[in-house]
């Protein structure tokens, strides 16, 4: 683990020959996908991994301590298994955090490239949209929102992306000013190509990654965002397993059974870690060319 | 005199962005699925009820009606009164609730900047050294870490293991909010460590390799002299304007953080409203943190433009 993207700042790079750099393993990138890899593989296989049924309560055998028999992780306080909830909670928080960046990529790209490419009223329309909602605390919003939509899912979607899509729009735009000056897109559009055709055959291709990499802490960031709202139990509602509330529900419980908290929690932390690897290689693979 | 032309024109860009913000807010009413009084008051209210609210939502007039005595009651302060304390106006309800959380948000900056500078330093003084790289794993390690499940780990280790402080709540007198405030504005801090540390570092080496710390350097200044009398100076500037960039998400965390240590500031009013279903008071604390933002925000620039010579005024 020596070779991760913290070890190897501007200066040192430079002094690696271009020809070996390109050929070098992106430890982080690999580490990264692989830690995520076996998240996700869990979640998808939470059926057959799971050794109980994630709702079935036990009361005779309520809070027992992590490494009981049957129970690895021990059992929360309606007797549930918590390793079975916890790969359960995997499933519905890593999909809705993963489906929930994809429309704000999506609408933050397109505005993000039509801002860019236009300028003029557009441009400044759509950046003082962006200033308007950068305005609100992200958290205080997204909670206003599920408020007025009403707890659930569904909620948690619409407001992600209406809070969602302006750091897209933003790195998009930046990407496309500069892009726009390159000889590639001066000849597309001298050749008299419809708009439509240079912004998305053209420009697309050579904006989008950056937008792409941010899409990595994003999932993160979603995550937290519907983990956090599951514990004010304003996101997944119970008995759904789900990180969020498994957090809530074991605060009360802090003093004797502190690992029905801390376990959940830790299991974010390692969803975090390795989306931020990913993201740091992706860097490392593509903008230190 | 450049400065307070600068000044005017920074705080005339913000009328929009106010329109903006005031449109939003006064929208999340007609956001309610369906109709927004049956909504609010449950299924088993009485037509009347609902009429009233109605009426008392302004939802039997036109929308620009609606939106024009928003932005005129919004600009006079007040912003409509609350359901579950019947007849008490928004506006005081958050003022009596405002103290915890102005402590809490000045508490997680001063404990991030206590936390960020000193480390962003020290890695920007020893480039490349393994303290350099410990450090520049923080924000891989702490994006994902939930600030209610940090909150709670600071709880269970400083309140509950070893008893330092309070488990919750915002004891009276000067001395009793200090302790209640600590685990909290750690809690604030330490989600907003990891986001700070990667921008602070950066700007650190850049002041670290400009020519009057080269200047000072090569007179033969020791190490810490350079470090404490040349660029710490510098390095503060950079840490404020750092700092502010990120003060909507600082001010943000407070509502959760609020939740967890039971202190009942603004954020913590917020949450008890949307179980009761109080719109106008969630309604005004969404206004509040938004204007809070931007003013806090504005403060910064004109701090750093005040500050720092090379900013261009133009």
């Amino acid at each position: 683990m020596t070779s991760t993207a913290f070890a190897f700042p501007g200066r040192s790079i430079e002094a690696v020959p271009a020809r070996k750099r390109a050929h070098r393993t992106n430890v982080p990138l690999i580490a990264g996908l692989i830690m995520f890899g076996l998240i996700v593989a869990a979640a998808v296989f939470a059926p057959l991994l799971a050794p109980a049924d994630p709702l079935a309560q036990d009361i005779l055998h309520a809070r027992l301590p992590p490494f009981s028999p049957g129970h690895l992780f021990g059992t929360d306080t309606l007797g549930r298994d918590v390793l079975s909830r916890l790969l359960y909670g995997a499933r519905v928080d890593l999909r809705i955090g993963v489906l929930a960046v994809i429309t704000p990529l999506v609408l933050g790209t397109v505005l993000g490239l039509i801002a860019g490419w236009r300028g003029g009223w557009v441009d400044t329309l759509i950046m003082r949209m962006v200033d308007v909602v950068v305005a609100f605390p992200f958290y205080v919003l997204v909670i206003a929102l599920v408020f007025v939509l009403g707890a659930g899912t569904g909620s948690i979607y619409i407001a992600i992306t209406l809070v969602g899509w302006v750091a897209y729009c933003r790195i998009v735009r930046g990407q496309v000013l500069v892009a726009k000056e390159q000889e590639y897109a001066l000849a597309a559009r001298a050749s008299g190509l419809p708009t439509r055709r240079i912004l998305f055959r053209h420009l697309l291709p050579n904006v989008v990654l950056q937008a792409i990499i941010f899409s990595m802490s994003d999932i993160v960031l979603t995550i937290l965002a519907i983990v956090t709202l599951s514990y004010l139990g304003l996101g997944v509602p119970p008995p759904t397993p789900d990180w969020g509330t498994m957090i809530a529900e074991g605060q009360n419980y802090l003093t004797t059974q502190w690992y029905l908290t801390t376990i959940p929690g830790l299991c974010v932390v390692y969803v975090g870690i390795s989306l931020a690897l990913v993201a740091d290689g992706l860097v490392q693979q593509f903008n230190r060319r | 005199m450049t400065f307070v032309l600068y000044a005017v024109r920074r705080i005339v860009t913000l009328i929009p962005v106010m329109f903006g913000i005031s449109l939003v807010v006064f929208l999340l009413l007609h956001l309610i699925p369906g109709d927004p009084a049956v909504t609010l008051l449950g299924t088993h209210a009485t037509t009347d009820a609902v009429a009233a609210l109605h009426h008392q939502l302004g939802l039997d007039k036109p929308l620009w009606q609606q939106y024009v005595s928003f932005l005129g009651g919004a600009l006079h302060g007040n912003l409509g009164t609350s359901y579950q304390y019947t007849g008490v106006s928004v506006t005081s309800l958050i003022a009596s609730n405002l103290s915890p959380t102005l402590w809490l948000i000045v508490a997680g900056a001063v404990f991030s900047v206590l936390i960020c500078v000193p480390l962003a330093m020290y890695a920007a003084s020893k480039p490349n050294s393994v303290g350099d790289n410990a450090i520049r794993t923080i924000p891989v390690v702490g994006l994902g870490m939930p600030s209610f499940w940090l909150g709670i780990m600071l709880i269970l280790l400083f309140a509950l293991r070893v008893p330092l402080f309070p488990v919750s709540g915002f004891a009276p007198g000067f001395g009793g909010h200090l302790r209640s405030i600590v685990l909290p504005g750690l809690t604030v801090a330490l989600t907003l460590v990891p986001i700070l540390i990667r921008s602070l570092r950066a700007s650190m080496l850049e002041v670290l390799q400009s020519d009057y710390i080269v200047t000072a350097r090569s007179k033969g200044l020791s190490g810490s002299r350079v470090l404490f009398g040349h660029a710490l100076r510098n390095a503060s500037v950079a840490s404020v304007t750092v700092l502010g960039i990120n003060i909507a998400y600082l001010i943000g965390s407070t509502v959760v953080i609020e939740k967890v240590f039971a202190l009942n500031g603004v954020g913590y009013l917020m949450l008890t409203a949307i179980l009761q279903r109080d719109f106008p008071i969630v309604q005004a604390i969404t206004l509040l943190f938004a204007i809070l933002v931007v003013l806090v925000n504005l403060l910064t620039d004109l701090a750093h433009a005040g500050l720092d010579p090379r900013v261009s005024l133009a």
